[in-house]
Formats: C-alpha cells, structure tokens, sequence
C-alpha cells in the first residue's frame, strides 16, 4: 500500500486511551509519530507544554530526546541481551547506583525475580511481556505508548497482562496510549476510546458512550473532547503523512 | 625448511593480518553508512568500493600505481615531503590487499546490518539511547555473523593477493614477495619441488584457517 494518508487530531489527559481500530487504520504509525520514530508532513504534536513537533515552527525533537516509553508490538526485546541487561538498557542518564536501584524496584515491580541472567529466548511470553515494560519504564518516561502488546499472547495470559498493566498504570501514574485493534480490550481498559478508520478518527469518548451511541454522534463526541481534560495533556493536530509499505 | 619459504609465509600472513585490521576498522563504518544513511552518490559509492571485486587484479594494481606511484596523485607529494616511497615495499603489499579485499568486508557486512530488525533500531532511540550507542551495542552485535564472515574472506582474500600486490609491491626476493608470488617466480623458473612445498603448505594453511573460522563462527554465534 502506498500514498496512505492519516489526519487525525485528537487530545488526552493523565488516562488510558486506546486507539482502536482495524489493521491499517493508521494506529501504529500515530504511536510512532508521537515517539518521533517518524515526522508528520504537517501539524503539531505537544506534551503540556513541550513542543515535540511543530511544522510551522520547523520543530522536530528526535526520538532519543523525547522521553516516552514505547512497547513495539513483537517487543524488540534485544535478543543478544539478558534480562537484565535489555531492562538496564532503559536506563539512560542515571548512574550506576542509580540504576542498580531502579533494576532491582523493577524487578520486583514486574516479577522477574531470578530472571535476570536468562536472554529472551528462555523465558515466556507473558515474562517477556513484563521485561519490555520493565525497560520502557525504568527511566520513567512521561508517558506509555503499547503497539498491540498483548496480541501475540494466549487468552488467559492477556487477560492476566490487562489487569497487570492497569495496576502499573495506577503506580507509576503516567499517562498510557494502547493501540489494539481487539474490541473488548478496548473496551476493558480504555478510559477514553478513539476509534480509527482509514486513517481517520471516526468517534472518541468514553467506551461505554462508544458502545452506546457507535458513530452516529461522531461530532458531537469530537466537539466534546476538547475540553474534557486539562492537565497532563497531549495536543495533536491535523497531522497527515503519505507513508510507504 | 628453507628460509625464503619461511620468509614468504611470514610476510604473506603479516601483509593479510595488517591489512585486515584496516579492512575490519573501513569495512564496519563504510558498511554503516551505507546501510544506514540515504546521501546523494551512495549507490556510486558502493559500486566504486565493489569495483576491485570484479577488476582483474592488474587493473586495480595499475589505479594504485597511478595513485600511489612516485609520480601518482598522492605519491608525488608524499615523496617529495618524505624522500620515501611506498612502492615496492611491503607497505605496498597491505595497500593491494587491502583495496582488493575490502569490498567482501563492506558487502557482507552491509547485508547483515541492513538485515537488523528496524524495531531493535527504533527500540533504542526510544529508549533514549544515541545514533553511536545504538550502533555499537545494537546494530554491531546482531549484525556479528556478517562482520566476521566478511573479516575471514577478507583475510583469505587477502593473503592469496597476486595481481595488485605484483603491481605495486613487485617481486623482490627477500622484501616482498609474499607466497603467491613466490611460487609463482619459483615455479616459472622451473624449481618444481620448492614450488610443491610451498603449494602444499599455502593450501594446508588456508584450509586450517578456513576450518577454524568456520568452528570459531559457530562458537560465538
């Protein structure tokens, strides 16, 4: 597929919000503008009042300098590192006593006790899981972004992962974005639902709202949405990108 | 053993050891930027390094002369700041081996950096890490494989140099005639057993190095 174009405007608080959407929708590549992985042709993207991307002002931040934490969908977990190793990987910017704190909060955080010198390959896939959250968080980054993390997981593993990464959101009290293109994950976790189409949103709100009034009310659910949260918030405006495949 | 056997294995193995550091050291940053950075003129670039793969060795050797010779591009004023020359030294040796060795290096160690899961790159810059730190413990170490497989074809490569190294070094008893020119002048001046000891020994040699490569590779990969 090539000339895809994604324009979408959307703004969240300190809250989980997932993009929900079919295959293609332009939900990833959302995740991957805002981690600065790719630059939007037009538009801003803003984290309170940090400005990581802006068009007219010819501001792009690179990746490494904006500080969120990112969870790819087949986790990239560095297959030629331990566990531990790929989690310390994480920690850029703090010292050796510093990180040897934060390694062992995290490992006690994410249950990967006596894990640590295994690679990758020798543990599960709910441990791996759980590894690829410990690394994107142990910097605490101002906020979590998750590419369909749980998709490669059997059901009661994801299940069990749902409940996990609501209790890690409540301790480390960042704001998440989850892409998932499964509805009743959507449902489940969401606090607010943003529901892409074509490289669109087509209705944002509240899940239970979403599953009420599906799409009809789409408008007025944008209309609404702007004033609805205050701080933290994340800005992003009418961005659009013709992305090869 | 006579001892300009002993010589010629000597300087064959010394010219194929320095001039494959050189090789590793170019070949691994080249193979980055070319695998990595979109510029005007790569794909040139690329084809101008990979062109002593495919030159007759004596092509390559009469560029070098032109370049390096004491009235070449760059050996001019290097003779006339210095007073020395790099030719017909075993100098001259490495510098042939190394330019027709060094496009096995950047080739297969681009295809192995090229074929590093994007998401491993982009992991790492989104865990904060630099372009250098993500090179050196990312991208270098998936792409292991590659970079030694190309640094042992180099080093073979290398030490079978006959062409370029002829060209440039020459055929100096004693200075620079490495094995494969060795046997070649012992064997077209007629001295059939010398040339057969040296044969076997050249072909024994290369196959104990080709075997404990290949053990080695398996070992660390």
């Amino acid at each position: 597929m090539d000339g895809f174009s994604l324009d979408v405007e959307w703004e969240m608080g300190n809250e989980l919000a997932v993009l929900v959407g079919y295959s293609g929708a332009g939900k990833s590549l959302t995740l991957q503008a805002i981690a600065g992985l790719m630059g939007p042709d037009e538009g801003n993207i803003r984290l309170n009042d940090c400005v990581y991307f802006d068009s007219t002002l010819k501001i792009n931040v690179p990746p490494q300098k904006r500080s969120f934490g990112y969870v790819f969908q087949d986790l990239a977990l560095f297959p030629h590192m331990t566990v531990n190793e790929n989690i310390l990987y994480g920690a850029k910017g703090l010292d050796k006593r510093e990180s040897g704190d934060a390694l062992r909060e995290m490992i006690s955080v994410f249950h990967l006790e006596r894990l640590g010198n295994n690679l990758p390959s020798e543990i599960s896939g709910g441990q791996k899981q759980r590894v690829a959250l410990a690394r994107a968080l142990i910097r605490r980054p101002q906020m979590l972004l998750l590419d369909e993390p749980f998709s490669a997981l059997d059901n009661p593993v994801r299940r069990e992962m749902r409940k996990f990464l609501l209790k890690i959101r409540s301790e480390f009290n960042m704001p998440v974005i989850l892409v998932t293109h499964d509805i009743s994950e959507a449902y489940t976790m969401a606090d607010t639902m943003i529901v892409y189409a074509g490289g669109r949103i087509v209705q944002t709100g509240p899940p239970s709202e979403v599953f009420n009034n599906p799409a009809s009310q789409e408008i007025e659910l944008l209309l609404k949405s702007g004033g609805l949260f205050n701080y933290p918030r994340i800005i992003l405006t009418a961005f659009s990108k013709k992305a090869a495949r | 053993m006579e001892n300009s056997i002993l010589f010629s294995l000597r300087l064959s193995l010394q010219v194929a050891a320095v001039s494959t550091v050189f090789i590793v050291l170019v070949g691994i940053i080249t193979a980055y930027v070319l695998a990595r950075k979109d510029f005007r003129g790569k794909e040139v670039v690329d084809m101008l390094l990979t062109l002593p793969m495919v030159l007759p060795p004596t092509v390559t050797g009469f560029y070098l002369i032109m370049l390096l010779g004491r009235n070449g591009l760059l050996g001019r004023p290097f003779y006339e700041l210095t007073g020395l020359s790099i030719m017909f030294t075993w100098y001259a040796a490495v510098i042939a081996s190394f330019v027709v060795a060094l496009p096995l290096m950047i080739k297969t160690s681009r295809a192995a950096m090229e074929s590093v899961d994007k998401n491993f790159i982009n992991a790492s810059y989104t865990l904060g890490r630099s372009e250098l730190e993500t090179a050196l413990k990312v991208i270098l170490p998936l792409s292991k494989k590659g970079i030694i497989a190309g640094a042992v074809l180099s080093f073979a490569r290398a030490m079978g140099e006959f062409g370029a190294t002829l060209m440039l070094a020459g055929n100096l008893p004693g200075k620079t005639d490495t094995m494969p020119i060795a046997i070649y002048s012992t064997a077209s001046s007629g001295e059939w057993s010398k040339a057969n000891v040296m044969v076997i020994l050249f072909t024994m040699l290369s196959g104990l190095f080709l075997y404990l490569s290949n053990k080695l590779g398996k070992r660390l990969i």
